[in-house]
């Protein structure tokens, strides 16, 4: 670069500049094909276990209904999970809180009745939901650490309160409700699965409450900016999975005529994996709630297959370990 | 303009303090139905301040704001949208995750029938938006996947969707082509023209003499002025500006510089988009100054230098020897190190001890076996506070505690520590007050004459002026004219060295913004 003799005049000749066109950007709509990714894995895994399993009854419409009723819990605590990540949080206590509620109910009912029971379910869910709120957003804990504790507060008041002990339920009505009974040929788990999801899939495209949602775990400042209360937001999703809980909690206890505090344990994890598996991002701003009931009958579908391959259930455990990383790792290659 | 104009927002002595600075000092500022107003002035003269004000982040520490006659009661975000004041945030009030139209009528969504959100008649009213505009973009594209200056036009269309009295926008142009500057001023007019009072606020001169009919100009929290842009000058605005101080930058002595061999040769580099063909060589012992506006690629060729960035073409020399930087470990190894414009996240480790963080870079060094050893560390670290006379309670306190002009001071010990040939620094003095910028600019001038190389980039020119030997303007990516710092001192002016510097800033500072322009 030449050297300016004198400054004299500003009027150096300059480089011409090229106008470079900025770097295309690589076309969105072509990696959009890894969203689906639950879907065509379910698909592949269906198809699979529907070949190899064919003579065991993998088909047979009772395994099949089977199947949706063990993964009916699953799935509607991942329409909670779902709002919970797409707002950039996350909540472990999920699980233990459905435990919790499933006693509380059984307790409840056995004192004051069926309605009663169903009231301090959804009372337990909720109250557990707002403290975690409360404590995240107004305190400023992580939600994975609030919940994480969360975890442990409900399990450990899960156990302390019946001394360990299962506690029966012989109401009728709550056990058709919630669990045994079914309407026409559909089981009634079935239906509670399928009326959450709707809702849920709704209120999350539809509504301005789920923009809000997106909007908070896309990016918070951006959200804050553009005047949402994202305090409030994540105060609300924690307390929607809270109620998905209790629901689980009572459908746990009604399909088993009983609460016990180990209903529900571990099914944290499968939640997360199902979201994440159908197309929810961990980091939030984009989640989807048809995508993470696809993501739970595929757990459900794995588990069922695996059980009736024969495989130990050491081996079961590994297999959808790794199955589920497979899936995830390839729907989550895009996201950041 | 109008013959009888009627401000739409005033600012009624306004002040604000944060901790003991004083960000504004008494300001008094309004703007007019119908005019495009300029709010100009240095990093940290108080413009940011100002729109944060307006826009409810901030409240004012004394002082009242008034929109159409009435007092703005609430400081909120929420308050002065519906006050009818917009902004137009560098990127800030996009969701990635979202599409264009959903960003677009973020929290005033369309509502379809059973009161649920219509998506579809968001795109087209958003499509609608864009073509009356007359720019391209897909409004069912997620903001992540649109280009830098897509996302601005984005802003600009969310923010006058509603119906807004006062429009504010912050540096609009530096992610937008010169096409697309066109157009924004189109819109600008028209906006003007339906009576909205707009705020601009941007660096580049020439855009301001193009768009705006008045201009305010800040400096340090203060009004300067406040007239119709007929009646300033480049000069004149400059002079404003800069103001007359000396800035305590005279101090700092500057010997000849000895230039040794050269450490750093750069043919050709071109990064992914910016920056662009750029050749240059620095020697042991010298400090070049990169000047420009926002967006000239300035930081963008600090990244490519360390490897943050990738490179798309060219060479680089280190010591004679051509180099690959796959990335800071490469750069690091080579002895170039980058003391980072974003301090507070690329810097430091803000709740570690000025020891973890000075030590970060040798750990390698202080270990013994896998154990770090604490009293290697706490000497070297030692020895570099007391050297670059750090002021922390002791080597254990935590690096959030200190104030910015020591906490950059420990960024660059981390990297004395490691004994580099190279240094680059990205906004050093940025958030730090001016004591402590004479002190940094010393440190630098003491880094060349312990036969380092220097580059620094640094939006305040008379810092550059003051620290280096050669003087690089930078535009669009590209390096288009060189200055040794000698040939902007004035022949027959005085001694005074302040007088002086403040001369050669207004010169620097005019050669910028043309170059902008030019280009």
């Amino acid at each position: 670069m030449p050297n300016a003799d004198s400054l004299q005049s500003f009027s150096r000749p300059m480089r011409a500049t090229s106008a470079a066109p900025p770097a295309p950007r690589r076309a969105s709509r072509l990696a959009d094909w890894r969203q689906y990714v639950a879907y065509l894995g379910f698909a592949l895994i269906f198809v699979f276990f529907s070949t190899t399993l064919f003579d065991k009854g993998f088909l047979d419409p009772n395994n099949l209904l089977n199947i949706l009723r063990q993964t009916a819990m699953i799935s509607i605590m991942s329409v909670g999970m779902t709002y919970v990540l797409s707002a950039g949080e996350i909540d472990l206590s999920i699980g233990m809180v459905a435990g919790l509620v499933s006693l509380v109910a059984a307790v409840a009912i056995d004192g004051y009745g069926p309605i009663a029971g169903v009231a301090a379910g959804v009372a337990v869910g909720a109250l557990v939901g707002f403290v975690n709120g409360a404590l995240t957003t107004r305190v400023g804990i992580p939600s994975f650490l609030t919940t994480l504790a969360m975890m442990g507060i409900a399990r450990g008041s899960a156990m302390w309160m019946t001394q360990t002990k299962s506690v029966p339920i012989l109401d009728d009505n709550f056990i058709w409700l919630f669990g045994g009974g079914n309407l026409g040929p559909i089981p009634i788990l079935v239906l509670w699965t399928l009326v959450l999801a709707v809702i849920g899939h709704i209120v999350l495209r539809r509504t301005t409450f789920g923009r809000r949602v997106l909007a908070t775990g896309g990016s918070e400042m951006a959200a804050r900016y553009s005047g949402i209360d994202t305090r409030s937001v994540k105060m609300r999703v924690l307390i929607i999975s809270g109620l998905t809980a209790a629901i689980a909690g009572m459908l746990y206890a009604g399909r088993l005529h009983s609460g016990r505090f180990q209903l529900g344990e571990g099914d944290e994890l499968s939640v997360i994996a199902a979201a994440v598996l159908g197309g929810t991002s961990l980091f939030g701003g984009a989640g989807t709630v048809v995508g993470s009931i696809v993501g739970s009958l595929m757990i459900g579908v794995i588990n069922n297959g695996l059980l009736l391959m024969g495989l130990e259930y050491s081996q079961q455990l590994i297999a959808r370990g790794l199955i589920i990383l497979i899936a995830v790792a390839i729907s989550q290659s895009r996201k950041r | 303009m109008n013959s009888a104009p009627s401000p739409v927002v005033r600012l009624i002595g306004v002040s604000k303090s944060f901790g003991g600075v004083r960000a504004l000092d008494n300001v008094d500022f309004e703007v007019s139905a119908g005019e495009i107003h300029a709010l100009l002035g240095e990093n940290g003269a108080g413009k940011s301040t100002i729109l944060k004000i307006l826009n409810g982040v901030h409240a004012p520490s004394a002082g009242a704001i008034e929109v159409n006659g009435a007092p703005l009661g609430d400081h909120t975000p929420e308050a002065a949208r519906r006050a009818g004041i917009g902004m137009i945030f560098q990127e800030m009030s996009l969701a990635p995750t979202l599409t264009v139209a959903q960003n677009i009528f973020l929290n005033h969504e369309l509502k379809g029938r059973l009161n649920l959100i219509d998506d579809e008649e968001a795109a087209r009213r958003s499509r609608e938006l864009f073509e009356s505009l007359g720019v391209e973009v897909d409004p069912l594209a997620r903001v992540a996947d649109l280009s830098a200056g897509q996302r601005q036009l984005t802003e600009i269309v969310k923010a006058i969707s509603r119906d807004v009295r006062v429009l504010v926008l912050d540096e609009p142009t530096t992610a937008l082509s010169g096409g697309e500057v066109e157009k924004l001023f189109a819109i600008l007019r028209r906006l003007r023209a339906k009576g909205v009072a707009i705020i601009y606020v941007s660096h580049r001169m020439d855009e301001i003499a193009r768009i705006a009919d008045r201009a305010t100009i800040l400096r340090d929290g203060r009004r300067v002025i406040t007239a119709p842009m007929s009646e300033l000058t480049l000069d004149k605005i400059i002079e404003h500006i800069v103001g007359r101080r000396s800035r305590g930058f005279s101090d700092v002595a500057r010997k000849a510089a000895r230039r040794g061999a050269p450490l750093l040769e750069i043919k050709g580099l071109s990064g992914l988009e910016k920056p662009s063909n750029i050749d240059l060589t620095l020697y042991a012992g010298e400090v070049v100054g990169v000047a420009g506006l926002l967006g000239s690629g300035r930081s963008a060729l600090a990244r490519v230098l360390f490897g943050v960035d990738r490179k798309r073409s060219g060479e680089i020399r280190i010591k004679g020897g051509s180099v690959e930087i796959g990335g800071p470990r490469d750069a690091i190894a080579r002895g170039l190190v980058l003391v980072p414009e974003d301090r507070l996240r690329q810097g430091l480790i803000l709740e570690h001890s000025v020891e973890a963080n000075a030590s970060l870079a040798i750990l390698d060094r202080l270990a013994s076996w896998f154990f770090v050893s604490r009293a290697k560390a706490a000497d070297a670290v030692d020895r570099q506070i007391a050297a670059l006379r750090i002021r922390a309670s002791s080597r254990d306190a935590a690096a959030r505690t200190l104030s910015g002009g020591n906490q950059q001071k420990v960024v660059v010990a981390k990297w004395l520590n490691a004994e580099p040939d190279i240094f680059v620094l990205d906004e050093p003095t940025a958030g730090v007050d001016i004591g402590s910028k004479a002190e940094i600019i010393a440190l630098i001038r003491g880094l060349a004459e312990r036969g380092k190389a220097v580059l620094v980039i640094s939006s305040e020119l008379s810092e550059l002026l003051t620290a280096s030997d050669r003087i690089l303007v930078m535009t669009d990516g590209r390096i288009v004219a060189e200055y040794e710092c000698a040939e902007f001192d004035d022949h027959d002016s005085n001694d005074d060295v302040g007088e002086r510097l403040h001369h050669a800033e207004r010169r620097l500072s005019s050669i910028v913004q043309q170059a902008y322009a030019r280009h």
